[in-house]
C-alpha cells in the first residue's frame, strides 16, 4: 500500500494547476462560455503543449502513460480549475476506449490525432433510459457493414468532436462504433448544459462499413473504460469541491458583518468544518476509485468507482449549497467563483449515471454476491 | 382544541377557489406554471387589478385602507388557494411592506396619496434595506441622507434591490446622523425612482436571470415630506416592517404546489421503465418532506391562532421562515433529482426541466434573504432560549 504520488505525479498536477491558475481566469471561461463553440481552441492546443492530451496513452502507443493516478491528478486540477475543454471526454473516455478496443494502423492514427490536439473524440454512451440500461442504439449486419440505430443523450462535448465513439447492442453483446461527427444519418441537436458546457443529442440511423466497429465483443471492455472515466470524474469533482471549500473558506475570513470577519461565528465554523470532513471523504472515495481501476478485479472496481460517485456526489450536493448560503447574497450571483463550482458540482451529480442509479447499482452488487 | 377549518371557513375557501379558478387569466397561469418570467410585471400588474376590481386589493390591510378586513385565517386560505392555482404572488413590497408601515406611521397626507396606488396596483414598490456591506448587519447601514432645505440629499448604493427594474418608488433606509449610535441615526425614507442622480445596475444571478439590482444614489433629492415617522427613527419603522406580516412566511402554498408538481413528475419520470413514485426509496423521501410540510403548516397554524390572540408576532416567525424555506428547497431537490440526467440540460424547451432546475438554483435565495436563516437561529436561540 502506498498512499503518496511520486515527485513526477504531482508535478503533472501542479503544472496543469498553475496553468489555469494564471491563463484561466473567470473573465476568460466566461466569454468561451457566451461564444458561438463554447470551447477555446488556444486553451486546447495549450493543453496539448502540456502533454496532457498524452497523459493517459500507453507509452508503446507513444503517450505518457499515467495510468489512472495520473489521470486522477491531472482531472483535480481541471476540476478546480473549471476547465470546460474536452480534456475528460476526448483524452481520458474516448481514449480509453481506443486503447482498449482500437486495432493496428486506425488506433495508432486515431491516439495520434488524440494526443496531439487535431481531433477530438468522445464517447456516446448515455441514453435516455438511464445509465446503467444505454442499451436501446442497436447495430445489425447490414449487407458488408452494419445498420447503427438509436438516440444518445446529452453527449458532453459531441458538437466539437471530429469523431463520435458510439455504444450500442449487438447480437454478440455490445459493440463500440466509430462515426465520424457529419456522417449522414446521424444528427445532433447541440445543447448547453447546467454548467456551461456543450453537449448534444443524437439521432443515429445509418449504415456502417464493416471496419467502423473497434474491436470485437466490447461489454467488458466499454465497462472499463466507463469506470476509468468515472474515476476521473470524480477527481474533477473533487477539484471542484477544493475550490468551493478554499474560496468559502476565505470569503469568511474577509467579510465583516458586526464588526467581525463572519468566519469568527461557530455557526459558520462547524458548518465548513463539516464541509471539510464532506470534502475528505468524497477524496478517499476518489482515491479508492481510482486505485480500484489499477488493478483487474471488475467487480472491486464496479463497487468503488459506484461506491465514489455516490459519496462525491452527495458531497457535492451538500458542499456547494453550504457554499452558497455562507456567501450570503453574494454566493447567489453570476460574479463570484462559487456560483460557477455550485452548478458543475449539481451536474456532476446528474453526469454519467446520477447519484441515484449508482446507489442502486451499489444495491444490486450487494444482492448479486449474497446470492 | 380543533384544528379543522370551521364550515363557515371551508365555505370562504371554495369562494375563493371559485373566484380564482373564473378570472385568473389562462396566459397567466400558463407562464406562471412554466416558470416563465418574461413578462412578470406585466402579469403581476393585471393580476392586482383583476383582484383589486373584486375588492380583494389588499387581504391584509384593515377596511379603513381598502383592505378586506379579513381574519388571520381567511387570509392564510387566501394565499393557499392563489398559490394552489398557480396565480402569480403579490409583490410584498408595496402590499405588505411599505403600506403597513404607512398606515401605521405615515402623515395621513401620506396615507392618502400613496396607499391607494398600491392597492389598485398603480404604483409598483422595491425594497432599498441591503447595501454592499451591510447585510445581516443592516444597522451598519452607510447611505446618507443630509438635509438641505426642505429636501434631503442623499448619496451612497443599495444592493440586492428586488425588480426595482420595475418600480416606480423604493422605500430606503439612509443615515441622517452619522454621530449617533447605529441604530438611532437612520430614517425611512420614501423615493420616487424617477428622481435625477438614482441609477440601476442588474446583477446577473445564479440562474441566469435578472431579478435584482445595484442602485446607485447620487446626490439625489428627495421633498422633506416624503420621510416616514421621525427624523432618525427609521429603525423602529423597519423593526415595524420585518415583524409585521406573518401569514405567508413559511410560504405553505408555495410549498405544497410544489409538491404536487413533484408527485405528478415522480409518476411520469420512467427511468427504466417504471415511475419513480414506484421505487420505495424515492417514494419514501416524498413522504418524508410531505409529513414535514404538514407539521409545519399546523405549526403556522397554531401560530397565526397565537398571534390573532396576543397581537404580537413573535420570534416564532424564525421557525416558520427557517423550516418553511428548508422544506421548499428540499421539494425543489427533490424535483431535480426526479428529472435525473435530463435535468443537465437547463436550457432546453420542456416544461419542467427548466423551470425545476431553475428554481433549484434560484429558491437558494430563501434561506439567504428576509434575514437569513442564520440569523433567524439566532433569534430562536437567543429570544426563544434565552441563551
Ligand atoms: C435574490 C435576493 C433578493 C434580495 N432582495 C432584496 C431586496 O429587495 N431588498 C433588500 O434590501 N435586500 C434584498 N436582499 C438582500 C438580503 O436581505 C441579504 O442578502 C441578506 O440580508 C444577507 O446579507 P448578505 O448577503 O450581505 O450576507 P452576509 O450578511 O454577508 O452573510 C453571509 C453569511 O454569513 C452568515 N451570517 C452573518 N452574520 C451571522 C451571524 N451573526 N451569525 C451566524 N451567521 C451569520 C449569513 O447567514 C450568511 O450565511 C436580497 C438578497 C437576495 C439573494
Amino acid at each position: 500500500m502506498d498512499v503518496s504520488f511520486t515527485e513526477e505525479q504531482q508535478m503533472l498536477h501542479d503544472s496543469i494547476r498553475r496553468y489555469l491558475a494564471s491563463d484561466y481566469p473567470l473573465e476568460h471561461r466566461a466569454k468561451t462560455i457566451a461564444g458561438e463553440d463554447g470551447w477555446s481552441a488556444d486553451t486546447w492546443r495549450a493543453l496539448a503543449d502540456l502533454g496532457l492530451l498524452a497523459l493517459d496513452i500507453e507509452e508503446a502507443d507513444g503517450g505518457i502513460g499515467a495510468g489512472p493516478v495520473g489521470t486522477m491528478l491531472v482531472s483535480q486540477a481541471t476540476g478546480a480549475g473549471l476547465l470546460l475543454e474536452p480534456f475528460h471526454s476526448s483524452a481520458v473516455l474516448a481514449t480509453r476506449v481506443i486503447s482498449l478496443l482500437g486495432q493496428g494502423e486506425r488506433r495508432t492514427m486515431l491516439l495520434d490525432a488524440l494526443a496531439s490536439g487535431d481531433a477530438v473524440a468522445v464517447l456516446a454512451h448515455d441514453e435516455d433510459g438511464g445509465w446503467f440500461d444505454a442499451r436501446s442504439t442497436t447495430a445489425e449486419p447490414d449487407g458488408d457493414g452494419w445498420r447503427l440505430h438509436g438516440r444518445k443523450a446529452r453527449v458532453y462535448h459531441a458538437p466539437m468532436a471530429r469523431w463520435l465513439l458510439v455504444s450500442a447492442r449487438t447480437q454478440d453483446g455490445s459493440g463500440v462504433f466509430l462515426v465520424e461527427r457529419d456522417a449522414e444519418g446521424m444528427e445532433l441537436r447541440a445543447l448547453r448544459t447546467v454548467d456551461g458546457q456543450r453537449a448534444a443529442d443524437i439521432e443515429l440511423d445509418l449504415h456502417l462499413p464493416a471496419d467502423a466497429r473497434l474491436g470485437g465483443e466490447a461489454s467488458a471492455a466499454l465497462e472499463q473504460a466507463l469506470d476509468h472515466g468515472l474515476a476521473a470524474l470524480c477527481a474533477d469533482a473533487l477539484g471542484v469541491l477544493d475550490r468551493t471549500l478554499a474560496t468559502t473558506v476565505q470569503y469568511t475570513r474577509d467579510r465583516v458583518q458586526f464588526g467581525t470577519p463572519i468566519g469568527r461565528f461557530q455557526a459558520l465554523q462547524h458548518r465548513m468544518a463539516d464541509m471539510y470532513m464532506q470534502v475528505e471523504q468524497a477524496r478517499s472515495m476518489s482515491y479508492l476509485a481510482t486505485s480500484a481501476c489499477l488493478g483487474d478485479d471488475a467487480q472491486a472496481r464496479r463497487e468503488a468507482v459506484s461506491g465514489a460517485k455516490v459519496v462525491v456526489g452527495q458531497a457535492a450536493r451538500r458542499v456547494g449549497q453550504e457554499a452558497v448560503q455562507l456567501h450570503g447574497g453574494m454566493g447567489m450571483t453570476d460574479e463570484l467563483d462559487v456560483s460557477h463550482c455550485f452548478r458543475r458540482l449539481l451536474a456532476f451529480e446528474l453526469r454519467m449515471g446520477t447519484t441515484d442509479e449508482h446507489l442502486r447499482a451499489l444495491h444490486g452488487l450487494a444482492r448479486a454476491e449474497a446470492a | 382544541m380543533d384544528l379543522n377549518f370551521s364550515p363557515d371557513e371551508l365555505a370562504f375557501r371554495a369562494e375563493v377557489r371559485a373566484f380564482v379558478a373564473a378570472h385568473l387569466p389562462d396566459d397567466i397561469r400558463d407562464r406562471v406554471r412554466r416558470g416563465d418570467e418574461s413578462q412578470v410585471a406585466d402579469d403581476l400588474r393585471r393580476w392586482q387589478e383583476i383582484l383589486h376590481a373584486h375588492g380583494w386589493g389588499a387581504v391584509m390591510w384593515p377596511r379603513e385602507f381598502g383592505g378586506t378586513g379579513w381574519d388571520k385565517t381567511r387570509q392564510y386560505l387566501f394565499e393557499i388557494e392563489c398559490a394552489a392555482a398557480d396565480a402569480p404572488i403579490q409583490l410584498p413590497f408595496g402590499l405588505k411592506m411599505v403600506a403597513p408601515v404607512i398606515m401605521r406611521y405615515g402623515t395621513p397626507a401620506q396615507q392618502q396619496r400613496f396607499l391607494p396606488r398600491i392597492l389598485d396596483g398603480s404604483d409598483w414598490w422595491c425594497q432599498g434595506y441591503s447595501e454592499p456591506g451591510s447585510g445581516s448587519d443592516l444597522a451598519s447601514l452607510k447611505t446618507r441622507a443630509e438635509r438641505d432645505g426642505d429636501h434631503y440629499v442623499v448619496n451612497g448604493q443599495k444592493a440586492w434591490n428586488t425588480l426595482g427594474q420595475h418600480a416606480g418608488w423604493i422605500f430606503c433606509l439612509v443615515r441622517t446622523d452619522p454621530a449617533a449610535k447605529p441604530q438611532r441615526g437612520i430614517s425611512f425614507l420614501l423615493i420616487d425612482m424617477r428622481t435625477p442622480g438614482i441609477r440601476l445596475q442588474p446583477t446577473r444571478l445564479l440562474d441566469g436571470g435578472h431579478e435584482v439590482n445595484e442602485v446607485f444614489f447620487d446626490n439625489v433629492r428627495v421633498p422633506v415630506k416624503n420621510l416616514v415617522g421621525e427624523e432618525n427613527a427609521g429603525w423602529t419603522c423597519a423593526k415595524f416592517l420585518l415583524g409585521h406580516e406573518r401569514t405567508n412566511i413559511a410560504g405553505i402554498g408555495a410549498s405544497r404546489r410544489e409538491l404536487a408538481r413533484l408527485r405528478r413528475m415522480a409518476g411520469e419520470a420512467g427511468r427504466n421503465g417504471a415511475p419513480l413514485a414506484d421505487n420505495p426509496v424515492f417514494a419514501s423521501r416524498i413522504a418524508q418532506v410531505a409529513l414535514e410540510l404538514r407539521a409545519l403548516e399546523v405549526t403556522n397554524l397554531r401560530v397565526i391562532f397565537g398571534e390573532a390572540r396576543q397581537q404580537a408576532p413573535g420570534p416564532e416567525a424564525s421557525m416558520l421562515k427557517i423550516r418553511g424555506t428548508e422544506i421548499l428547497q428540499r421539494i425543489t431537490e427533490l424535483q431535480v433529482e426526479a428529472l435525473g440526467a435530463r435535468a443537465l440540460e437547463y436550457e432546453g424547451d420542456g416544461e419542467d426541466v427548466p423551470r425545476a432546475v431553475g428554481h433549484y438554483m434560484n429558491l437558494r435565495k430563501l434561506s439567504i434573504y428576509g434575514g437569513s436563516n442564520e440569523i433567524q437561529r439566532n433569534i430562536i436561540a437567543q429570544m426563544v432560549l434565552q441563551l
